[in-house]
């Protein structure tokens, strides 16, 4: 028997991870992939939800929340590109050209 | 049977996204997260959102992540200047910060006993044809708002990307 | 098949199927790399192969197929030094994978309905249809760039990066030219696609939608990296591109891939654009209706042709031609074709078959379907050798630009012409 609590617990996992990929990873396209995780386990929430309650609402919203990340990354990995270019690493502790 | 199946997709997609923040490889990395959307994808088709399903697999998998690899390929971060994770202060305290809001949640949503399949939802549900008739009717506007947002992406990706003229 | 037999439960049937629709599909890969040697060969006027034999049975090279198995399960495993050996050996078995389960939704015949028994035959009818292939299909994208990043090679490098920008950029044209079938049939689900198509030739998506036609078939071409868009592996430039380092069996895997991607997407194009099981201007119904007809009919050409084949093969019989058993080829051949020639022949002439069971006409129908999608499959499969022989290559920037700048404004006037000729 599947409950709606085994896949909000699931998502609420993914997210906990993507948070924690966030706060202690330096690479840049790291944390970028552990805010795909996190947009990912809100995704699955809503679907969740949106079956509980035999609505589809829900599903449109995951499907605005997929085009958002397409977007986010191709401008994000734009910017990485560019950071890479000007400084030579991705770690985000060395870039540090904003300092005066 | 069904249970079975959530339980083998939340477990590699929970495995994976693991994977995805404690690899020093970012190439294996960034596998490991389309392992992960995978399994997502996956637990969607198990939620009758068959259309999301496909759609997480092929944005997602197929073009969000490709331009991933391509840019670590095109990086070509060499093996031995793999950032290495070092568990400084800030790390800690980013782990225990995760693992707190992990425990917080998880107790707080362990009580939703809702259960998921008594709803009889007609064979409509989760097909490409009713998810169109909501974006193309009750959401058509947001659906429009998004076209422009991926334009504007576009364009800054374009303009991030492109040669300084001089 | 039999729908009184209780034993047949439609768990067996979809085990079945999941395993018999790939291994049909799988069985034509040594076809068509044989039709690739002997078309390639008749294009530069020569002969192709015909050595390899057993006992002199050449079958005007086919045989060669199975020195090809011993010799690449025999070669050497070679890994590059600096290789990453996970990602190394997962990338080909990843592209072979990847084609092999986007077959799950090709439908090969119409539903099959005995009494209160239905079958169809494609493993899942998925509502999502066509969508499922495209995002199975754009996931053979990481196995080239990790067989390109894992070789520890730049030549492989490079072209796992140009196989992946390319198969990116024509997706775009290859999803976008679609949406107009999507828009006329009012589904995705291959099936339906089929079904809107019906038995004339005229309504068939080739000809009511040229332009998309073409688009999606060019789209093709540079999805499995063939000629004339086949610069991933530019031999001129790359030397092999991104499986330069594999040998062995690891090869053979790519190189599979690649057949069984030519294979998918012929069947896509024959499902969408050609009617897919659709025989020309005989329904499901009529074909059931007339079965016996067609039965007889089919029975009394086989005899025919048999006889004239047995025939032919036997008149080139030349003692002494190869001084060895290759001289008793024509005789081994012939002799049975005869046989069976003359059998069916004096069975259908006289006597034929009038009366069948109940399960019998629809089974005969959905052979005859099955036959008829086969056909258009290996036509497009034989499309796709045609050009590669024929057609040079592109050069990288002339790729990217005709692809971005050609074909993806032709896919958006497409749509727009197709739905403004839906409005109006």
């Amino acid at each position: 028997m599947i409950l709606l609590s085994h896949y909000i617990v699931v998502s609420a996992i993914l997210f906990s991870i993507g948070v924690i990929g966030v706060l202690c990873r330096r690479n840049a396209l790291v944390i970028f992939m552990s805010v795909e995780i996190m947009l990912n386990a809100a995704n699955l929430a809503f679907i969740a939800f949106a079956r509980e309650h035999g609505g589809m609402e829900g599903q449109t919203i995951a499907f605005f929340v997929m085009a958002l990340a397409a977007a986010e990354v191709a401008v994000g990995l734009g910017i990485i590109m560019a950071v890479f270019k000007k400084q030579g690493t991705i770690d985000l502790a060395k870039i540090n050209f904003l300092k005066g | 049977m069904q249970l079975a199946f959530f339980y083998f997709f939340s477990g590699l997609s929970i495995l994976s996204a693991l994977f995805v923040i404690f690899f020093r490889n970012t190439l294996s990395a960034a596998i490991a997260l389309v392992v992960t959307l995978f399994g997502v994808a996956c637990l969607f088709g198990l939620l009758e959102a068959h259309f999301l399903a496909a759609m997480q697999v092929l944005v997602y998998a197929g073009a969000v992540m490709v331009l991933f690899l391509f840019v670590i390929m095109l990086m070509n971060l060499g093996r031995e200047e793999l950032l290495k994770i070092k568990l400084a202060f800030l790390g800690i305290i980013g782990v225990i910060t995760g693992v707190c809001l992990a425990i917080l949640l998880v107790t707080r949503f362990m009580g939703l006993s809702a259960p998921l399949l008594s709803l009889d939802l007609g064979v409509e549900y989760g097909t490409v044809k009713s998810v169109g008739k909501l974006l193309f009717g009750e959401y058509l506007i947001p659906f429009e708002l998004t076209s422009i947002l991926l334009l504007v992406a576009i364009i800054g990706a374009i303009t991030l990307a492109r040669k300084p003229q001089s | 098949m039999f729908p009184n037999n209780p034993l047949l439960e439609p768990f067996l049937i979809i085990i079945a199927k999941v395993i018999l629709i790939p291994v049909i599909v799988l069985n034509l890969i040594p076809l068509l790399i044989w039709m690739e040697r002997k078309v390639s060969a008749y294009i530069q006027d020569r002969r192709g192969p015909n050595r390899a034999n057993i006992l002199g049975v050449r079958l005007a090279g086919m045989i060669l197929n199975f020195a090809d198995v011993v010799k690449l399960l025999t070669k050497e495993e070679f890994f590059p030094t600096g290789a990453n050996r996970f990602y190394f050996v997962l990338a080909p078995g990843l592209v072979f994978f990847i084609y092999v389960i986007t077959t799950a939704i090709i439908p090969f015949a119409d539903v099959l309905k005995i009494g209160e028994f239905t079958m169809s035959f494609q493993v899942a009818d998925l509502n999502v249809g066509v969508l499922y292939l495209f995002s199975m299909a754009s996931l053979a994208v990481y196995g080239v760039m990790l067989a390109g990043w894992s070789s520890n090679n730049k030549y492989s490098l490079l072209g796992g990066l140009r196989a992946s920008s390319q198969m990116i950029s024509y997706e775009i044209t290859m999803g976008l030219s679609i949406v107009t079938l999507f828009m006329m049939s009012g589904s995705v689900s291959l099936n339906d696609i089929i079904h809107y198509q019906s038995e004339n030739p005229l309504y068939w998506n080739m000809i009511q939608q040229p332009l998309a036609f073409i688009l999606f078939l060019i789209a093709t071409f540079a999805e499995t990296n063939r000629n004339p868009f086949d610069l991933p592996e530019g031999e001129s430039e790359l030397v092999a591109g991104y499986h330069v380092e594999y040998s062995s069996m690891k090869f053979a895997l790519f190189f599979m891939g690649e057949y069984a991607a030519i294979i998918v997407a012929s069947s896509v194009l024959a499902a969408l654009f050609l009617g897919g099981w659709q025989v020309p201007f005989l329904s499901t119904q009529a074909l059931i209706d007339n079965a016996v007809f067609f039965l007889n009919v089919i029975g009394k050409v086989f005899g025919v042709v048999s006889i004239l084949l047995g025939l032919v093969l036997m008149v080139q019989f030349r003692p002494g031609r190869y001084k060895d058993a290759r001289d008793f080829e024509v005789l081994i051949l012939g002799i049975p074709a005869l046989a069976v020639g003359i059998f069916a022949s004096y069975f259908f002439f006289t006597q034929g078959i009038y009366d069948m069971p109940d399960w019998a006409p629809p089974v005969f129908a959905a052979s005859v379907q099955f036959v008829t999608f086969i056909t258009k499959v290996i036509l497009f499969c034989f499309f796709f050798i045609w050009v590669r022989w024929t057609l040079p290559r592109f050069r990288y920037d002339q790729l990217m630009s005709f692809g971005w700048k050609g074909m993806i404004p032709a896919s958006l006037v497409n749509l727009f012409l197709v739905s403004a000729r839906m409005m109006f």
